[in-house]
């Protein structure tokens, strides 16, 4: 349906964008080449197209000339097709009746060769006018936000995002899937370089997250499914048994000394597997909520049906305990989502010469960070599995970090809570410490001067990679385990043995396990390392390509703590900028149906994942909902008829698109 | 089409490709690369669509129509669709336009299937350059002689054809 030809007056601007593309870009030549292209009115080459100067260009052009089509010639339309689309409604142009044509990161920026630069600049070119000319007003779509947010995880970023949102006033659904929120952060001891202890300053934001009304918190619990889009998710939260009603529990922990397994036999995945629990149990003291849980895999009554309850005896009239609870799927509607999910610590037992998991004394970091806090299964003391104190210990950094076999990215906070523990250790065990890095990463307020406090307090730091750890053969005393660290000193250019009582592994921190899941339950991308992929690196960190969903925390990828608050806080004022402004402009790219030309032949139907066609009996056609639609077109590539079209990419764009792009070298 | 063969300047033949990037991975992914000045061959010319699954069959026979020695389709990777599961709908466009694509006169290497994630610029510009090294192997498209030279390619199609009439609603 092209318009009449001498109706058609197409305006074109070539961004010189400095010199990213007229360095490679001949635009003078390109603004000759467009000017003999069909129905081009005029065509512009200027040095900064998206500067206000530029935008008043096509705005005074419109104006004076006449023009009803625009084309830009300039970077990504992901970047400025927003600044052009308003510059043409500002000067009365509808806004859908503008194309870009990517000569940036498309064409300047691939290339060297000049003269193929110049040929595909003048395709793309030739292209957008061509597809331009095919256009037609549009109007604006807009979807509302309903003022309600879902947080997933209950971490530190969780905590923060879920904190600023229900402080602004907003319904806050946080879920978390272990039974109490706190993530890693409440496993540490010290936080770096303040030497803050860490529940210190993170449990009143634990408790203020349990008091706060407008936050309803979901814990053991985990998202099933997560449906709709931007404004309107509908999320299914699935609730595991805790065998405590939540309302009924006052945390008086009666029920932990009442469980009839008199020792603590189990492993508490939250110290690590160091310290042990019973059936009955509480992950930490200061848990959120402060309610116990029973594990159904080593309760006697839940696993034999024959116990004699003390568990039950001990809550007495309160009556919390439920045998009978059964999982439950609550289901909410949320108009944003802020997913903070967090990060797993690397495992290093896959590098063979550092012996973890052989060697009783090699420890992770988060091992050690349980061993050290006050809370943990020493009462944090550090202490050697028989009891004595190390007195020399080997800090080995960038375990499964800068590594080409596992992970190539550095951690970000391994060389910092490396010093933190070196610090912790000094200080609790008076030990030598022997800290064996490859670069020493401190840039962070007050991380330097920290790093310089560590070397103050004598702590030895040796540049290099630690090659094995074996049994002591020289004056450590190998029937107590002690080691024996290989380290390339390439400082001093020699291979060193260290003899050492206790080695830790800084590690890697890595993308949860289930990652590529939750991704894509919430619809967002991953990075090649499989953390969460932001909209844009820099000017878009905490927005997804899923226009209601924000990220916060390490689940983006590995950050500390101030970090993680700040990007928790940044999704969260992203999140309520969203849902303050009701709604939310969508792309006008739905698909619809001509129905003049419809046959009723319901190809279309199966395609859509939205069931967004109908069968309309009366009339025998396909009906599509445009509230539904998604605009994904691949209903409208199916038409056997070409009844099904899209709106900004129907067959005669497209198609003019490939002519445009075909027809010059 | 220009007097001059097309795209023959320089000392290797530079095919004319038509890439459609889908809007969430690929095209992201294209941005990506060029962000990142990494370089690939410039003889890929881009089609933006919002999903790989809009790639209609058609579009892809008219680029060759129009000229194009080859057509590369891009998408997020299985399982990753922005839209649920439309990329599946891509493979199987995919292997019909294959399987035509022979008995067509047109060898079926020249349409290219690439997964790239919005992340991954590196691995699109890899996979345009080998899809090219590819096209230069296979030389310029020479349909109009493929076909003439080979009558039996028609008596194929028109196989498929008879096959499939009822399926692709041809009228008798």
């Amino acid at each position: 349906m092209i318009a009449p030809k001498e109706t058609l007056r197409i305006g074109v601007y070539i961004c010189h964008c400095g010199t990213n593309i007229a360095g490679v870009v001949d635009v003078e030549s390109l603004a000759k080449f467009a000017e003999g292209l069909p129905h081009v009115a005029l065509a512009r080459h200027y040095k900064y197209m998206c500067a206000d100067p530029g935008q008043e260009l096509v705005k005074r052009d419109i104006r004076e000339f006449n023009l009803n089509r625009i084309v830009v010639a300039a970077c990504s339309p992901n970047l400025h097709e927003a600044t052009f689309r308003r510059a043409a409604e500002d000067a009365g142009l509808n806004r859908f009746l503008v194309q870009i044509a990517n000569i940036r990161e498309q064409v300047a920026w691939v290339t060297d060769d000049r003269e193929l630069a110049q040929r595909k600049a003048r395709a793309h070119l030739a292209a957008a006018i061509a597809r331009v000319a095919n256009h037609q007003p549009l109007q604006r779509q807009f979807v509302q936000i309903a003022p309600r947010a879902l947080v997933v995880g209950g971490g530190i970023a969780g905590i923060q995002a879920a904190l600023t949102l229900a402080e602004a006033g907003k319904e806050v659904i946080l879920v978390e899937r272990e039974p109490s929120i706190g993530g890693h952060m409440a496993m540490f001891d010290k936080t770096f370089p303040t030497l803050d202890c860490a529940a210190c300053i993170l449990t009143p934001k634990m408790t203020a997250v349990k008091l706060h009304r407008g936050i309803r918190l979901l814990t053991y619990s985990t998202v099933e499914s997560v449906e709709g889009s931007v404004g309107s998710y509908h999320v299914k939260i699935r609730r595991r048994p805790r065998f405590v009603d939540e309302s009924l529990c006052v945390g008086c922990m009666m029920c932990i000394e009442g469980c009839v397994f008199t020792r603590a036999r189990i492993p508490n995945a939250f110290d690590q597997g160091l310290g042990l629990r019973k059936p009955m149990w509480i992950p930490f003291a200061q848990a959120v909520p402060p309610v116990p849980l029973v594990d159904p895999e080593t309760c006697l009554e839940i696993t034999r049906g024959k116990c004699k309850q003390g568990c039950v005896t001990a809550c007495g009239e309160r009556n919390a305990i439920r045998f009978d609870q059964q999982e439950t799927v609550e289901e909410y509607d949320v108009g944003v989502i802020v997913v903070a999910t967090g990060f797993r610590a690397f495992d290093p037992s896959v590098i063979p010469y550092y012996g973890y998991g052989r060697h009783p004394h090699v420890y992770t970091s988060l091992e050690v960070e349980r061993l050290l806090n006050a809370g943990g299964p020493t009462a944090g003391k550090l202490v050697l599995r028989d009891g004595s104190t190390p007195r020399r210990v080997g800090i080995i950094h960038c375990v499964g970090s800068r590594d080409a076999n596992y992970h190539k990215y550095c951690s970000r906070v391994c060389c910092m809570y490396s010093l933190k523990l070196a610090h912790l250790v000094r200080e609790k065990t008076g030990a030598e410490v022997y800290n064996c890095y490859i670069d020493m990463r401190t840039p962070g307020k007050g991380f330097e001067e920290f790093y310089q406090r560590v070397q103050n307090e004598g702590v030895h730091f040796i540049r290099g990679k630690v090659a094995d750890i074996v049994p002591a053969n020289g004056n450590g005393d190998a029937a107590n385990g002690a080691l024996t660290m290989t380290v390339d000193d390439t400082l001093l250019g020699k291979i060193r043995e260290i003899d050492v009582d206790l080695v830790i592994l800084s590690v890697a921190l890595e993308p949860q396990a289930d990652a590529a899941d939750v991704r894509r339950a919430f619809g967002i991308s991953c990075s090649s390392e499989g953390f969460f992929l932001e909209k844009h690196p820099k000017l878009a960190p905490v927005n997804t390509a899923n226009d209601g969903v924000f990220l916060a925390g390490a689940c983006q990828g590995a950050k500390d703590i101030p970090d993680t608050v700040a990007q928790a806080d940044a999704a969260a004022g992203r999140a309520l900028a969203l849902m303050d402004a009701g709604q939310i402009e969508l792309e006008p790219n739905t698909a619809w149906i001509d129905d003049d030309v419809c046959s009723g032949c319901k190809t279309c139907i199966e395609l859509c994942p939205y069931k967004a066609i109908t069968h309309d009996l009366e009339r025998k056609i396909a009906v599509i909902d445009a509230a539904l639609c998604k605009g994904c077109g691949t209903c409208v590539a199916a038409c056997p008829s070409g009844a099904a079209q899209q709106h900004l990419f129907n067959d005669e764009q497209v198609y003019a698109e490939l002519q445009g792009l075909m027809s010059y070298d | 089409m220009t007097d001059t063969a097309p795209g023959t300047s320089g000392q290797c033949f530079q095919p004319r490709v038509v890439a459609f990037l889908c809007n969430w991975c690929s095209y992201t992914a294209s941005d990506m690369a060029g962000t990142a000045r990494i370089k690939y061959s410039p003889c890929v010319r881009i089609i933006r669509v919002m999903c790989s699954g809009r790639v209609d069959p058609s579009f892809v026979l008219k680029a060759f129509a129009l000229g194009a020695d080859g057509v590369l389709i891009a998408g997020c990777h299985p399982g990753d669709c922005h839209y649920i599961e439309q990329n599946y709908k891509t493979i199987r466009r995919h292997s019909m336009l294959q399987h035509f694509l022979e008995p067509m006169g047109i060898e079926d290497r020249r349409l290219c299937l690439v997964w790239a994630s919005a992340a991954e610029g590196q691995h699109l510009a890899e996979s345009i350059d080998l899809f090219v090294e590819e096209l230069r192997r296979l030389g310029p498209l020479n349909w109009s002689g493929n076909w003439e030279e080979n009558g039996a390619r028609l008596e194929a199609l028109q196989a498929i054809v008879d096959e499939h009439s009822e399926a692709m609603e041809i009228p008798r």
